[in-house]
């Protein structure tokens, strides 16, 4: 009794394993300097507006394209990002066939490309006179420099983050589970549509989340082949450059202080997913 | 395992039957199989080669003489500077916090692990902001830091400050699962044996973490180099000083100087392909030491 409540009064469970000041020292001060000073900032600069101005500022025509546009192509590139990275990790995960391992790694590609080497190679392949997007052109589909140009950047960010969240989830199911369903008379298509994909279902909306969230921020890949039409494919963080460079501090301010405000509340969805997951599964997605 | 113990005692009827009640039929894998190769060729393999076709597509000579442009070296030079910078401060800070969040019980413990995963949440543009804002002009430290001669904006410093916030929690994330995994009974023994602090830190835990922890500089190193959005906010781009080789491609790319612009992104192109097939490698021999390896 009086060690338990001895534990709830202190700060950190005893240990003999040393260190603990120093590691929590030098991890806090460097999180403050280089992470939450700089973060609080905004955070002061944005509430130094007022609420009038900062309602204005982030209500302006512009801005709120450019938000829509932003949310609304992630949205979209994360949706393509389930569908195909789901199959990519089920192939990797169940079948074999040549160059699996060539894939498996290639897979990893948009985690180490620098964004503006994709956004410049996905720009040549898709411009009306490039490789893919020359033999679409005469069919009178445009990919670069439309609002679907910036889908397909966001879909080659978010990639990886789907099929990496989704595989070790994969490789854990067991064999048993399919074997029993097949025994009580579903077919294939059955046991994988009601047995297999909702015990994936946790796995997939993470991936789905962190997808989604990284497509809002993006910047390098999408500047290029976005077109970059005020109203039209302009993305959020691309104005907030924009406001940058006019000097307008106080409207790229506001801009920054919305789409961080969604982001943050993404996150703290994230991670209630992955609460809700492990309690559910007994396995982190 | 034991199951397949089972399957192999029964008759191979039996196992053919299983075999086929828990596959898909050969049409459907087929499909699957083509559609995600596919997807994979349009969005991975083709990108990646049409820089390279782009960069050489004047002969090897002239990617040669672009490539020894003054202003392209320097640009490689920064590059290096800011990682060689960037990288070794968070690998120490990553150290830290994965031997305080791992090895320990305490309060506010999962919260702190948020804190270091917010930069992840961060639009690049924004990290970079967040530094206008602090140094700018226009900012509060900014007219005490011009008075005193102080550059960090448009500069290195603030370049490496941007560097260091994108990159933040890299190794952190790839130690701390790791650490977690390990426990404690390895320091506490080696503690029991009469070793200090730091020998027990050199001697012990760093070799059990030794694959992990160059998986996550890895990472970290390929983030930091190619790292473009916080840095373009807070470079300036002022040419053959403050671009790195990300600017520096799309200077070069917004001039119609494609040659050149894609020749920079193959250096760039072929960091990344070496820091796949070095973390590729990584994974085959040593995944039992990377326990994050499948979760960024």
């Amino acid at each position: 009794m009086t060690a338990r409540t001895a534990s709830l009064w202190q700060f950190r469970q005893p240990s003999v394993i040393p260190g603990f000041g120093l590691a929590l020292g030098v991890t806090l001060s460097w999180l403050i300097l280089i992470i939450l000073i700089p973060l609080s900032g905004l955070a002061w600069r944005s509430s130094a507006l007022g609420w009038s101005t900062f309602w204005a500022l982030a209500t302006d025509q512009r801005t709120i394209n450019a938000l829509r546009i932003s949310f609304g192509t992630a949205f979209v590139a994360a949706l393509v990002n389930v569908v195909f990275g789901v199959i990519l990790a089920w192939v990797l995960v169940r079948y074999r066939f040549p160059g699996k391992r060539i894939i498996d790694a290639m897979v990893d590609l948009p985690f180490a490309l620098p964004t503006a080497v994709a956004g410049i190679a996905l720009t040549t392949l898709y411009a009306p006179n490039g490789w893919i997007g020359s033999l679409l052109s005469p069919l009178g589909i445009k990919i670069a420099f439309t609002p679907i140009g910036i889908v397909f950047a966001l879909v080659f960010v978010g990639l990886p983050f789907v099929v990496r969240t989704v595989q070790p989830i994969m490789e854990e199911i067991d064999k048993e589970v399919e074997e029993a369903a097949a025994t009580l008379g579903a077919n294939r298509f059955q046991t994988i549509s009601r047995v297999l994909l909702p015990g994936l279902a946790p796995a997939v909306l993470t991936g789905f989340a962190l997808a989604f969230a990284r497509g809002v921020g993006e910047y390098g890949s999408v500047i290029f082949i976005a077109g970059n039409l005020p109203y039209i494919s302009e993305i959020a963080p691309l104005l907030i450059v924009i406001r940058l460079e006019e000097f307008n501090y106080p409207a790229a301010t506001a801009i920054a202080a919305v789409m961080l405000i969604i982001s943050f509340a993404m996150l703290l969805i994230i991670n209630m997913i992955q609460a809700w997951s492990r309690r559910r599964y007994g396995y982190g997605a | 395992m034991a199951h397949d113990a089972t399957t192999s005692q029964t008759s191979s009827g039996n196992t053919e039957l299983v075999r086929v009640a828990t596959s898909e039929h050969r049409l459907a894998r087929y499909t699957l199989i083509g559609l995600a190769l596919c997807f994979v060729a349009l969005f991975l393999v083709l990108p990646l080669a049409a820089v390279f076709r782009e960069a050489l597509r004047n002969g090897p000579g002239e990617f040669l003489t672009v490539l020894s442009d003054p202003e392209t070296f320097a640009a490689i030079e920064l590059t290096l500077l800011v990682a060689v910078i960037a990288v070794p401060l968070n690998l120490v800070f990553g150290i830290a916090a994965a031997w305080a969040i791992a090895k320990f019980e305490f309060k506010g413990k999962a919260f702190l692990t948020t804190l270091i995963d917010l930069p992840f949440s961060v639009s690049p543009v924004i990290s970079g902001l967040v530094f206008v804002l602090l140094f700018g002009s226009h900012s509060l430290l900014g007219p005490w830091l011009q008075s005193h001669g102080i550059q960090i904006l448009f500069a290195v410093p603030g370049i490496v400050l941007a560097t260091v916030f994108v990159t933040f929690p890299f190794v952190a994330r790839e130690l701390i699962p790791l650490m977690q995994e390990q426990g404690t009974s390895d320091e506490e023994a080696a503690l029991s044996l009469g070793a200090s602090g730091w020998q027990t830190f050199w001697y012990v835990t760093l070799p059990n973490i030794k694959w992990g922890l160059l998986y996550g500089v890895l990472l970290c190193n390929a983030r930091a180099m190619g790292e473009f959005g916080a840095v373009s906010v807070v470079s300036g781009h002022i040419r053959g000083l403050t671009n790195t080789m990300p600017l520096q491609v799309e200077i070069l790319y917004n001039e119609y100087n494609f040659v050149a612009a894609f020749a920079v992104a193959t250096l760039l192109a072929l960091l990344a392909l070496v820091t796949l097939v070095l973390k590729s490698l990584l994974e085959m021999k040593y995944s039992a030491q990377i326990a994050a390896s499948r979760r960024h």
